[in-house]
């Protein structure tokens, strides 16, 4: 045990000292809240500064009238089109909408001129504008009255409510669920890829520098792989740690300067993503268990990394240099990016599916799925299951590679591929 | 042929009984047993792919014979031997990002020293050998010589009772080597016991007090120097001679003749190693005038080739 912990001490120390190591960890919480303030800066300053823009319109038809909103500012213009194409081109407005004399039933020939290409919400609204005055007109030649019109519109807005077995109410918003499980399951992902792959690189480093056999010789090698697999991921949560007591400095800090309320910039973003009012997002933000939540990501960021690191590490006990490590790298990343591209096309969608609900309990795919699903709500037999198996398939794949590494590290100029690595596997020690 | 000897008012640091090894369709080692005598210097010889890696590995319990037993100070070998022995392979290296002392203190708190014994074992021993501005050196600054030296430190300087060095001279200069070999041979004299693995038969000469050979995954050879050395004595005799011919009688053969210059013969002459040598002699001295005689005994490169070519008597009687 004291061994193990030198290993993991060595390990640590030899990482956290490296220049590389100190240059991500000060720069990452420094360059991602520049990039996130500045955007959220420019966004307000752009929204305070923009004001009306204006649109000229070139109205023959007397069905469709334009009202000056927030955003734009209707100027009529007379003539003919190319008249008004011309005056419009040497004007500083933003556009010339053309509406032709026109028909309720067939509306063609509506055209819309800017300078710059027009994105697809500005004609969307556009013709969600003209499209809504053109129904209006045909109910009313149906023969309904304004007042009646007047009550067909109705403005909705859902609140959704997670309820739980004890039947407490909790109001859930699908946005920071979302938010919440994307960045759990990303930061898992990130996780599982950079540091895995240095585990196995150090494997490979100690191996082609020859070490091992000193090592071994010292410790099981089963206890050095261990050693080795938790070391590199303390530098990770340290790291982790550092980034999240800096990125929180450098926040208040950025806060007080550039004098932003950051509570509302952040509420202004996130009602920007849900559309739903501000005050939702929060009751919900506050409604969820954080530590709950806590405590689950950190059983699934360990538990994932200790499945893959063992893998990762078996890997390097076999190969002699990072380029031989390629055909092994396929079935280890495999599982890790289908839980990727599961979070995006399940559990997002359809957080309870029966494809959601198994990928959240596959060991191999569980740490990235549970943690994009949990914020949905899942039963609690369910996690429990996930977890149960995930320790499970940890103790396997530690089990598994520790066979693997004992040979593998011991082995130099081997050529290596599947059925060598089943033969070591299953070699008597 | 086969030395088997039982010395035993001699205490044996190491005694390895009959132990085997295979590896799927290979075996690796076959029924080998060793008694290594404390404050030896053991030889163990045998060609590449002879089981000496093996042999070594299980000692040094990276892995596990499936049969036999290996006792250390009579108690059978554990864990906590690992304290006791020094280990160098031949395959070997260092961390290269590493300082000189953080990895001397590493390796040897690894061997079970606390971090000041280990520090200042470390830093006695770099003194010893005249290398203490190294301390702070980082591996990747050191040239290969004295990253060796570094890795010898390494090996001994938590004081083994046990110390196995497989080929340990290989990458010195021969300055750097006879300081090492001064070092081996004065860590016996205060007590260690060694186990030597080396293809370098002038070294064996030099350094080994007995001697191990294993081929083809068995034991074919074992004693100490001399015992091997009496045991390889072949009753051939050199005679150099001038006037006169040398020629086969029924008591002796002549194997080769050559021309050594100024009128002079020297002749390579078989006899029976049994018989006194003074008979042949007086038989010789008949025939030619003869300016020397000199038994002819096979140096260990000769008995190693030999034994490796014809594979010796107890390999014929399996």
């Amino acid at each position: 045990m004291n061994k193990i912990l030198l290993i993991i001490q060595r390990e640590f120390m030899s990482r956290v000292r490296k220049k590389s190591f100190l240059l991500a960890t000060i720069l990452v919480p420094l360059i991602f809240p520049a990039i996130i303030i500045g955007m959220i800066y420019v966004k307000i300053q752009s929204e305070k500064n923009e004001g009306q823009k204006v649109v000229q319109v070139l109205n023959k038809s007397d069905l469709i009238t334009f009202k000056d909103s927030e955003r734009y500012k209707y100027v009529t213009v007379d003539g003919s089109l190319d008249s008004a194409k011309n005056s419009f081109t040497k004007s500083d407005d933003f556009a010339l909408l053309y509406i032709p004399s026109i028909a309720p039933e067939n509306p063609g020939g509506i055209s819309f001129y800017t300078k710059t290409s027009p994105g697809i919400n500005l004609i969307g609204f556009f013709e969600k504008n003209i499209a809504s005055q053109l129904r209006d007109i045909k109910l009313t030649m149906a023969g309904l009255t304004d007042e009646q019109l007047e009550k067909l519109k109705t403005d909705v807005s859902i609140a959704s409510y997670n309820l739980s077995d004890t039947g407490d109410e909790k109001k859930s918003d699908s946005a920071v669920t979302f938010g919440l499980g994307y960045a759990t399951g990303f930061l898992i992902y990130i996780f599982l890829i950079a540091y895995g792959s240095q585990v196995m690189q150090g494997v490979i480093e100690e191996k082609s520098g020859k070490i091992v056999e000193v090592i071994v010789s010292t410790v099981k090698s089963f206890h050095m792989m261990i050693g080795k697999v938790v070391g590199v991921a303390s530098v990770g949560i340290a790291q982790f740690t550092i980034w999240i007591i800096l990125i929180g400095i450098v926040f208040t800090i950025a806060g007080t300067v550039l004098g932003l309320d950051l509570s509302q910039a952040q509420q202004a973003e996130l009602s920007s993503v849900s559309g739903g009012p501000s005050d939702d997002i929060l009751s919900s933000f506050f409604s969820i268990n954080w530590t709950q939540i806590a405590l689950i990501f950190l059983f699934y960021f360990l538990g994932g990394y200790l499945l893959y690191g063992a893998l990762f590490a078996a890997v390097g006990s076999a190969v002699d240099t990072p380029a031989d490590a390629q055909q092994f790298m396929m079935p280890i990343m495999l599982p890790i990016i289908v839980s990727l591209m599961g979070l995006f096309l399940f559990v997002f969608e359809e957080p309870h599916s029966t494809p959601s609900f198994w990928l959240s309990i596959i060991p191999f795919t569980s740490p990235i799925v549970m943690m994009g699903r949990i914020g949905f709500g899942v039963p609690a037999w369910e996690i429990a299951l996930s977890m149960i198996l995930l320790a499970g398939g940890c103790i396997f794949t530690l089990w598994l590679a520790g066979r693997i590494f004992r040979i593998g590290i011991l082995m130099h100029g081997a050529k290596v591929n599947y059925k060598t690595l089943v033969k070591w596997f299953l070699m008597r020690d | 042929m086969l030395i088997c000897d039982e010395k035993e008012n001699v205490l044996s640091l190491l005694r390895i009984e009959k132990i085997s090894k295979s590896y799927s369709q290979h075996q690796a080692l076959d029924d080998v047993s060793i008694e290594i005598p404390e404050r030896t210097i053991l030889g163990l010889l045998g060609p590449n792919g002879a089981g000496k890696t093996t042999l070594i590995r299980i000692i040094n319990q990276i892995i596990v014979a499936d049969q036999g037993a290996i006792y250390f100070n009579d108690v059978p070998l554990d864990a906590d031997h690992i304290r006791e022995i020094g280990y160098l392979p031949e395959e070997r290296g260092l961390y290269k990002k590493m300082k000189v002392g953080e990895q001397l203190i590493y390796l040897s708190r690894l061997r079970g020293l606390s971090l000041k014994e280990a520090s200042n074992k470390g830093k006695a021993w770099c003194e010893k050998l005249d290398i203490s501005d190294w301390w702070r050196k980082k591996i990747e600054d050191l040239s290969k010589g004295m990253a060796q030296k570094i890795q010898f430190i390494a090996t001994i300087m938590h004081e083994p009772k046990l110390i196995i060095l497989d080929e340990p001279f290989s990458g010195f200069d021969p300055v750097n080597a006879n300081l090492i070999k001064d070092e081996i041979l004065e860590l016996r004299d205060r007590g260690a016991t060694i186990i030597f693995s080396t293809h370098r038969m002038e070294s064996v000469e030099q350094l080994c007090d007995h001697i191990v050979m294993i081929h083809r995954s068995r034991k074919i050879l074992d004693g100490s120097k001399q015992e091997v050395r009496e045991q390889y004595r072949d009753g051939s005799f050199f005679v150099e001679y001038k006037s006169g011919n040398i020629t086969d009688n029924s008591h002796f053969r002549v194997l080769k003749t050559e021309e050594t210059g100024r009128g002079l013969k020297k002749s390579l002459i078989q006899y029976n190693p049994d018989a006194n040598p003074n008979d042949l002699l007086k038989q010789l001295i008949n025939q030619a005038e003869i300016h020397s005689f000199v038994e002819r005994v096979p140096d260990m490169n000769e008995i190693f080739i030999n034994l490796v070519k014809e594979g010796p008597p107890a390999l014929a009687k399996a």
